[in-house]
């Protein structure tokens, strides 16, 4: 295929994604004339270099476009199957440019269909077409100046060829200029600002043919000696059409035109590792003049040196940069076309469409992004009946969102539609066995949200054909963790769901700090450094402590310290108080990352982590230094969602990090704190554990590799607390026993440390299945373990075998301490019952109100900001459950309580921490219920 | 039983009976690697360790300017690492795209051996070792297990369910 064309289609593929922008904004905005000229001007571009190229099919297409867009112009009102219709013809138009893309010739067809259509919605109102010019020309420059351009596009071709004529008959000068106007006139065709001048242009060369030639020889003669040879040839002229094409873009404005080539994305790409290189082998250099105390003459060059590169690795990433908004350029279309399908409306918003981001990483995020936001118009927003229904606007609005933060990219893609279904989510992650009900029940909403990640994973209740396939979101999250990137869900019910991207600004280079901790070094990118403390017990700047917690006074503000040998788990748990403080900002955070040394700062080439390292979210990449030792780079988005300051802006999610608040600022619990296999602490709600026991090893017993123990008469079976915990085959083991009804289970511990009542403030929520997340105990940092994760390991078989023959019965439980529904759930479970959970009284109302059909209801009867009593006693009011079982759980029980129980017809009261009594207690309620059934 | 896709070249003919193995030596015991998934033999010199990182995986090594995961074999079969200081020596390979070194005790001679004589694994070998091995070969005076690098290289990182 020829430059010509492939340059044509290139342009033409530009413009055209322009033109469907455009027409969306129009679409919204009728009146605004600059969109439309705009269009406008693109359209007859397309067309006007069709003609040249002898392309009809498309040059009718764009023709037919033009005449309908001209109408609106002159007034016709602006309607959606009008637009509709135009854009169909864009897409017609592209379909076409693909198979010349493909074929070099534009393909066989008629498009009689379209040009029809166009042809009768602009002949629906047959105005003024020639009426108007005169008038208007005389009245407000701007419409003149179309106007007069409409006049002599439409009938185009017979205005330019007089024109030529004109040109050829007139006695002019030399042939040089002859060449010059040939090639003006062309650019005439295209170029659609200049008609005025044009107009004076003709006039003037009517009228006089010298001195007026003249005057405009000077751009004519530039274009000319690019091909002095262009006279007749089509091409050539064509290929002039181009250059004014794009000087008459920005030549409107600035009279300096921007110059612009097309560069192989290739060569940009050669360059950029070439200049990698370059950088790495200058810190090479660098460091060994470093070491080298003395000077052979060579620092000075070497200095120079680095400045260039680091100036010719500027502009080389420069030359990598484009604004995000080039991957959302299409979304426009895509939502209104969405909308349009879907009898949906829908807002789109965009933000920070400027923001910059490597080339390489816009390419990789652009279908992940047009994926969410189907999926957002799809399933997020709602219609709108139901939106009216939900007591939102008709109108739903999806906002995408692009910003710096720390060294990366966020973006967000967020609407406030119906957010996720989360019980939907659930059933199918059990259904396609994902996870089992056990763990799903132990999960977190935010987790249940990630398994939309998972291949073919979809709740859609029908396949649309724009999402409900259930292919893509994995996808998506593979194309961005591609890259580096993360991507993070929240969703709440009936507001919205958000989806945050946080992506790598370039995959290239970044200056980053070089720190060590513990002999080990690190490189911070730089972005995120504010600021550099030194610390010391002695000095002004002095790490001090709150219940073990490090915090640096700075300035009159307190900044939490987060010691870096601490996250990286390098060292146990001294307090360290010498070192740097590295003040770090992302987003709305600042902490401090205290560091043992800090040494200079470096451009580093980020390498990616290996996909067997990505999972520590605490590295961002690694990098070779200019020693040539590896380093990792620490993320500081990472970092800071280690520490879990993240919560606080994770207006989502605060809901349960709110409760779990609450429920650490009043109640204490009593905590066996042990020992595991490693240094760190571990602890369990004394509540739980029914029996410590210290059993010599050798009785223990290996059945089919897994270690039980004669235990009153039964075997128990053993569990290690944690996988380097090796149970003992020799001395005394410690054993906690978990007892279940007559099931019991033995957790061993390397030792067991204390029992200590302390506020459980579960600060960080954990990942793994066997924690519930780490809290501070006594000002240490201790493991809360999920006992839960245990039980069924051990105890599946009985349970299962305990519950054979007997109707599965369904119960509520309501208790406002996460942690207690979290440990009471699986073992209610085990016994055989279908459990739901509210934390509030009036969740469990709601609940119940809804039609949700229960056996047996178990309230905590101190419930936080609502009495339990007070939820029973509305139960007994709505004659619906007047005479459902209620058992109370209670931390003590005095007699005013039990005569109120009584009062309400509470079947039981049972202490909270006796699991024993309540399941004994729930036994004799189903004996009592099944002799009534 | 899954062979190795690549074949020597040279003689086909040859080719077709016999293959190459890069041995290797982990806790006294023989390893051999197909030599078409061996990029290079070198010394491991320095190793940044990588704090939260599976056990398996010793650390990062600067290979030539290429980051290099280096891989515990040791580690990989079960076996406790008795590092010692000294020489290390790592085998350079190749998977999706990445480059991993796996440490082992000491590197060995190339054997060509007929791929038709490798014996399945015993049955009672230790379950963690049958995955990792494809089979076994009878040298004269010892066993020879033939890894799998695919299943070497293939231990779980994602630790999060979801």
């Amino acid at each position: 295929m020829d430059d010509l064309l492939l340059e044509f289609l290139t342009e033409t593929n530009e413009h055209l994604e322009t033109v469907d922008v455009e027409m969306v904004r129009f679409e919204q905005d009728p009146n605004n004339e600059a969109i439309l000229s705009n269009i406008f001007r693109l359209v007859h571009t397309i067309k006007g270099t069709c003609g040249f190229l002898g392309l009809p099919r498309l040059e009718a297409l764009a023709h037919a476009a033009e005449t309908l867009m001209g109408k609106f112009r002159d007034g016709m009102p602006v309607t959606t199957p009008s637009v509709s219709l135009i854009l169909s013809t864009l897409d017609r138009i592209k379909e076409i440019l693909g198979e010349l893309e493909r074929q070099g010739a534009e393909p066989e067809g008629s498009d009689s269909d379209l040009i029809e259509m166009l042809d009768k919605m602009a002949s629906q109102e047959p105005t003024a077409q020639e009426v108007a010019p005169a008038p208007k020309t005389s009245q407000t420059s701007g419409a003149a100046v179309y106007q007069v351009l409409e006049r002599e596009l439409k009938p185009g071709e017979v205005s330019l060829d007089e024109l030529e004529r004109a040109f050829r008959e007139a006695p002019g000068p030399e042939k040089a200029t002859t060449a010059g106007t040939l090639a003006y006139q062309v650019l005439e065709r295209s170029l659609k600002p200049g008609e005025v001048s044009l107009d004076e242009l003709e006039r003037a060369f009517r009228e006089a043919p010298g001195p007026a030639a003249l005057v405009i020889e000077k751009p004519m003669a530039k274009a000319s000696n690019e091909k002095p040879t262009a006279l007749a040839a089509v091409p050539a002229v064509s290929k002039k059409n181009m250059d004014p094409a794009e000087a008459g873009e920005s030549g409107e404005a600035i009279p300096g035109k921007v110059q612009t080539i097309r560069v192989n994305v290739d060569t940009l790409e050669h360059l950029m590792t070439m200049v990698s290189e370059l950088v790495l082998t200058r810190n090479q250099l660098l460091e060994i003049a470093r070491r080298s105390s003395e000077d052979h003459g060579y620092k000075v060059p070497l200095q120079r040196l680095s400045q260039v590169t680091a100036e010719l690795q500027d502009g080389v990433m420069k030359t990598r940069m484009q604004p995000i908004g080039n991957a959302w350029q299409k979304l426009p279309r895509v939502v209104r076309d969405l909308s349009n399908e879907l009898s949906k409306k829908i807002d789109l918003v965009m933000q920070g469409a400027d923001t910059e981001l490597d080339r390489q990483v816009l390419e990789v995020i652009k279908d992940p992004l047009t994926h969410m936001v189907r999926n957002s118009a799809d399933h997020g927003v709602e219609s709108p009946a139901e939106r009216k229904a939900a007591g939102k606007p008709e109108k739903g609005t999806i906002r995408l969102n692009a910003y710096h933060e720390g060294g990366s990219i966020t973006i967000e893609i967020a609407d406030d539609g119906k957010g996720l279904n989360f019980a939907a989510i659930r059933k199918k992650a059990a259904e396609r066995g994902i996870a089992s009900d056990a763990e799903l029940e132990r999960m977190s909403d935010a987790q249940v949200a990630k398994f939309i990640f998972h291949p073919g994973f979809s709740t859609a209740a029908k396949v649309t054909s724009v999402s409900g396939r259930g292919v893509g979101m994995d996808v998506v999250k593979t194309n961005i963790e591609l890259i580096g990137g993360t991507v993070d869900i929240r969703s709440e019910q009936g507001r919205g769901t958000t989806f945050t991207i946080k992506i790598p600004l370039t995959l290239a280079i970044v200056a980053a700090l070089i720190v060590s901790s513990k002999d080990q070094r690190f490189a911070i990118p730089q972005i995120a450094v504010s600021e550099l403390v030194r610390v010391s017990p002695t000095s002004e700047h002095s790490i001090e402590r709150i219940n073990g917690t490090p915090i640096l006074r700075l300035r009159d503000r307190l900044l939490p310290i987060v010691p870096l040998s601490k996250v990286m788990g390098l060292s146990g748990n001294e307090d360290v108080n010498h070192g740097f403080v590295v003040v770090t900002q992302v987003a709305h955070q600042r902490f401090g990352i205290l560091v043992d040394g800090v040494f200079h700062t470096e451009e580093i080439v980020v390498k990616p982590m290996s996909s067997k390292l990505r999972h520590i979210q605490l590295f961002s990449g690694n990098t070779i230094l200019g020693d040539g030792a590896v380093v990792l780079i620490i993320d500081p988005n990472g970092l800071a969602r280690m520490v879990g300051s993240d919560a606080d802006r994770n207006e989502f999610q605060s809901d349960a990090n709110l409760e779990q608040a609450a429920v650490a600022a009043d109640e204490l619990t009593s905590l066996l704190v042990f020992r595991g296999g490693s240094e760190s602490l571990k602890a369990v709600p004394l509540s739980l554990v029914t029996r410590l026991e210290e059993i010599e090893a050798s009785t223990i017993e290996w059945s089919s590799g897994r270690p039980v123990v004669q235990y009153r008469g039964r075997l128990m079976p053993l569990v290690s607390c944690d996988e380097e915990l090796a149970i003992k085959r020799e001395g005394m083991q410690s054993l906690l026993v978990f007892s279940d009804g007559d099931v019991s289970m033995g957790l061993a511990v390397a030792e067991i440390v204390d029992i200590v009542e302390d506020k459980l403030d579960i600060e960080l929520l954990a990942e793994r299945s066997d924690l519930v997340g780490s809290a501070v105990v006594r000002g240490r940092t201790t493991e809360i373990v999920n006992v839960a994760h245990y039980l069924p390991m051990v105890l599946e078989t009985w349970s299962r075998k305990e519950r054979k023959g007997r109707p599965e019965r369904s119960l509520l439980l309501v208790d406002s301490s996460t942690f207690f529904r979290d440990m009471l759930v699986p073992v209610l479970k085990a016994s055989g019952y279908r459990v739901q959970t509210a934390s509030t009284a009036q969740e469990a109302v709601r609940l119940l109100s809804s039609g949700l059909h229960v056996d047996v209801v178990v309230t905590d009867l101190e419930l936080s900001g609502h009495s339990g009593f007070a939820l029973v006693a509305s139960l007994r009011a709505d004659p619906h459950h007047t005479t459902i079982p209620v058992i109370g759980l209670t931390v003590r029980s005095d007699p005013q309580q039990i005569a109120l129980a009584r009062k309400l017809h509470i079947s039981e009261i049972v202490s909270k921490i006796d699991r024993r009594g309540l399941l004994s207690a729930l036994a004799e309620l189903n004996e009592t219920l099944e002799e009534a059934a | 039983m899954k062979l190795i896709d690549s074949i020597p070249y040279g003689n086909p003919k040859a080719a077709s009976k016999q293959m190459e193995f890069v041995t290797v030596m982990v806790a006294g015991q023989l390893l051999g690697l197909p030599i078409s998934r061996v990029h290079d033999v070198f010394v491991v010199s320095e190793m940044t360790t990588v704090p939260l990182a599976p056990g398996e995986i010793a650390g990062l090594l600067n290979l030539r300017g290429r980051v290099v995961t280096a891989v515990s074999l040791r580690r990989r079969l079960g076996l406790g690492d008795t590092y010692e200081g000294g020489r290390r020596m790592a085998v350079g390979l190749e998977n999706q795209g990445e480059a991993y070194g796996l440490l082992v005790d000491e590197v060995g001679e190339v054997l060509k051996l007929n791929p038709d004589e490798m014996q399945p694994n015993p049955v009672h070998m230790d379950r963690g070792w049958v995955g990792l091995s494809q089979g076994v070969h009878q040298l004269r005076d010892q066993l020879l297990i033939v890894l799998d690098v695919d299943a070497v290289l293939a231990f779980e990182t994602e630790r999060e369910a979801a």
